[in-house]
């Protein structure tokens, strides 16, 4: 794919929407079912906004724009996101 | 001297917190390091970044995402910074942040791509120009602490693109496990055996780690040169489960 | 607001007249993405309008480069701040195209190829002011910029100028598209400054 970047550049803007560490962190696409490490994620942005595909089928798994006074975030691409509640990194 | 390395709570990582130029130098004619100084700095783990906000006086911010580029030092932290030709951020801190100017950190961040000293296999390193920043991180985190074997593979356009090539080459002799093999992409140096061109599977071959042997595959740098070496790996036989990457930007 | 840092200034911002509040002229054409740049070829390329009757017209690639072609000098204007001035382009009128389709409809969704969308008001695509452009500055739209085909409604922000068009649906309530979703403004107005919802 294309993309700029991965999901580790999602690492700052996700730490104001989740408390627990969220690279390492795995989701699985609502359209194919792939479970990937969010930092695995193929990303387009930052502007207009960052877009988080699936590696394996190119599908917006996660979106989330920066506003100037909101954050908006689309996760419907993502069925399910483990977390681990972290103490440490 | 330096803190543990705790990396640190998350209402710490998620606020932008002020941060001091302290020290700077070139490492190229294109890249810098910057020192900056955070209060209370909590430690972070090699491979690790921050996030940079700039504010300007009409209010206008940008932000950017730079790896840490050796581990913390007090309060003191390092990024090293490639100027982009026409970029927006950083031909302003490579060439005009002045000391005791302050700009805004987020950080530490990251967990993905991280080599921590008690990960005791064998190492692959593979850097792409500034890709190598986070690499080197890992490299000064491992120096005296750790006899993990680490390669590294560093591809740049010419010589005088190497950053940090100095440090590299006493780390090769002196730091004990370290192997340190160059791919310039065009230029190579008089007399170098291995003509310029991109990195291909000779090179892996040559100066990576079998397949077979439980290495951690790290690599980093713009997204052509990270997708390139991914696919070199895969094709080598190593397990996509122990290759991490990140990707800069660019192309 | 955060810590200013002395001496860092973003782009500058023009305030000559021809650009809208907030935009610094580029003399780029910067290349801002979603997703994967599709490939399509051109003889599978269709443009379709569907009415909110279901009615659909439908125009092949040889069928849209047969109708009337304009030229037109456009100022294009992105919500990311950067304004491009008489950029030169070619393509069909909306006009043209949407001509012979009966409706009572007042809005209009934008599919792309690729799955972006967009939606605007169904009079903003009317009198002169869109057009399916498959030509820039004098050479085909290559893919990065939109290409085989794109839309252009350059009175609006440039993300309502969506790149690798493939369609419109027409509907009576209008409905959020790509970036819309994420907060960005429904009508996209630069002279009004409108780049998010509620401005």
């Amino acid at each position: 794919m294309d993309a700029t970047y991965d999901g580790n550049i999602l690492a700052g803007p996700l730490a104001e929407v989740f408390t627990a560490e969220i690279t390492t962190a795995v989701a699985r696409c609502r359209n194919c079912g792939r479970s990937s490490a969010v930092a695995e994620l193929a990303v387009y942005g930052p502007d207009p906004g960052l877009v988080a595909r699936c590696p394996g089928c190119a599908e917006a798994m996660l979106r989330l724009v920066r506003a100037p006074d909101a954050i908006w975030l689309d996760l419907s691409g993502v069925i399910a996101i483990r977390l681990t509640p972290s103490t440490s990194g | 001297m330096a803190r543990a390395a705790i990396p640190g709570r998350l209402s710490v990582r998620r606020a932008w917190r002020p941060a001091v130029l302290v020290d700077r130098w070139a490492e190229t004619s294109s890249a810098s390091t910057l020192v900056l100084e955070v209060d209370d700095w909590p430690g972070h783990l090699a491979g690790q970044h921050v996030d940079v906000q700039l504010t300007a006086e009409d209010g206008y911010q940008a932000s950017r995402s730079y790896s840490l580029a050796a581990p913390a030092d007090g309060d003191r932290i390092e990024i090293t910074v490639q100027r982009l030709p026409r970029g927006e951020v950083s031909p302003f801190l490579v060439d005009e942040l002045a000391p005791e100017a302050v700009l805004e950190v987020r950080g530490p961040l990251g967990g993905w791509f991280v080599w921590r000293a008690k990960d005791r296999g064998p190492v692959l390193l593979v850097a792409g120009g500034s890709g190598i920043v986070p690499l080197m991180a890992m490299i000064r985190a491992r120096a005296g602490v750790s006899r993990a074997p680490f390669r590294l593979l560093y591809s740049v356009r010419t010589p005088q693109d190497r950053i940090y090539a100095a440090e590299l080459h006493r780390r090769a002799e002196d730091d004990g496990g370290l192997d340190v093999a160059w791919v310039h992409t065009r230029t190579a140096p008089a007399g170098d055996p291995r003509p310029p061109g991109r990195l291909g599977a000779d090179d892996l071959a040559g100066h990576g780690w079998p397949p077979d042997g439980d290495a951690t595959c790290y690599v980093c740098g713009p997204t052509g040169f990270v997708e390139a070496a991914s696919t070199l790996l895969l094709a080598a036989g190593h397990d996509p489960g122990r290759i991490r990457t990140e990707r800069f930007g660019g192309a | 607001m955060g810590i200013i840092t002395r001496g860092f200034r973003g782009r500058r911002v023009d305030d000559g007249g021809r650009t809208p509040p907030g935009q610094y002229l580029t003399g780029d054409f910067p290349v801002l993405s979603a997703g994967p740049t599709p490939r399509v070829p051109l003889d599978a390329w269709t443009f379709t309008v569907r009415a909110e009757s279901g009615d659909v017209q439908a125009w092949s690639w040889a069928e849209l480069t047969a109708l009337p072609v304009e030229e037109v000098t456009v100022d294009i204007h992105c919500v990311t701040r950067w304004s491009k001035l008489d950029t030169v382009w070619r393509g069909v009128s909306m006009d043209t195209l949407l001509a012979k389709v009966e409706t009572a409809a007042d809005y209009a969704l934008v599919h792309s190829y690729g799955g972006y969308t967009t939606n605007l008001p169904l009079e903003d695509l009317l009198g002169g002011q869109a057009w399916v452009v498959f030509e820039y500055d004098g050479a085909e739209l290559g893919p990065e910029h939109g290409g085989p085909a794109r839309l252009l409604v350059p009175h609006l922000y440039f993300w309502k100028s969506a790149k690798w068009v493939r369609g419109i649906d027409l509907r009576h309530q209008d409905e959020p598209g790509f970036w819309e979703q994420l907060g960005y403004h429904d009508y996209g107005d630069p002279w009004r400054e409108q780049r998010y919802q509620g401005d």
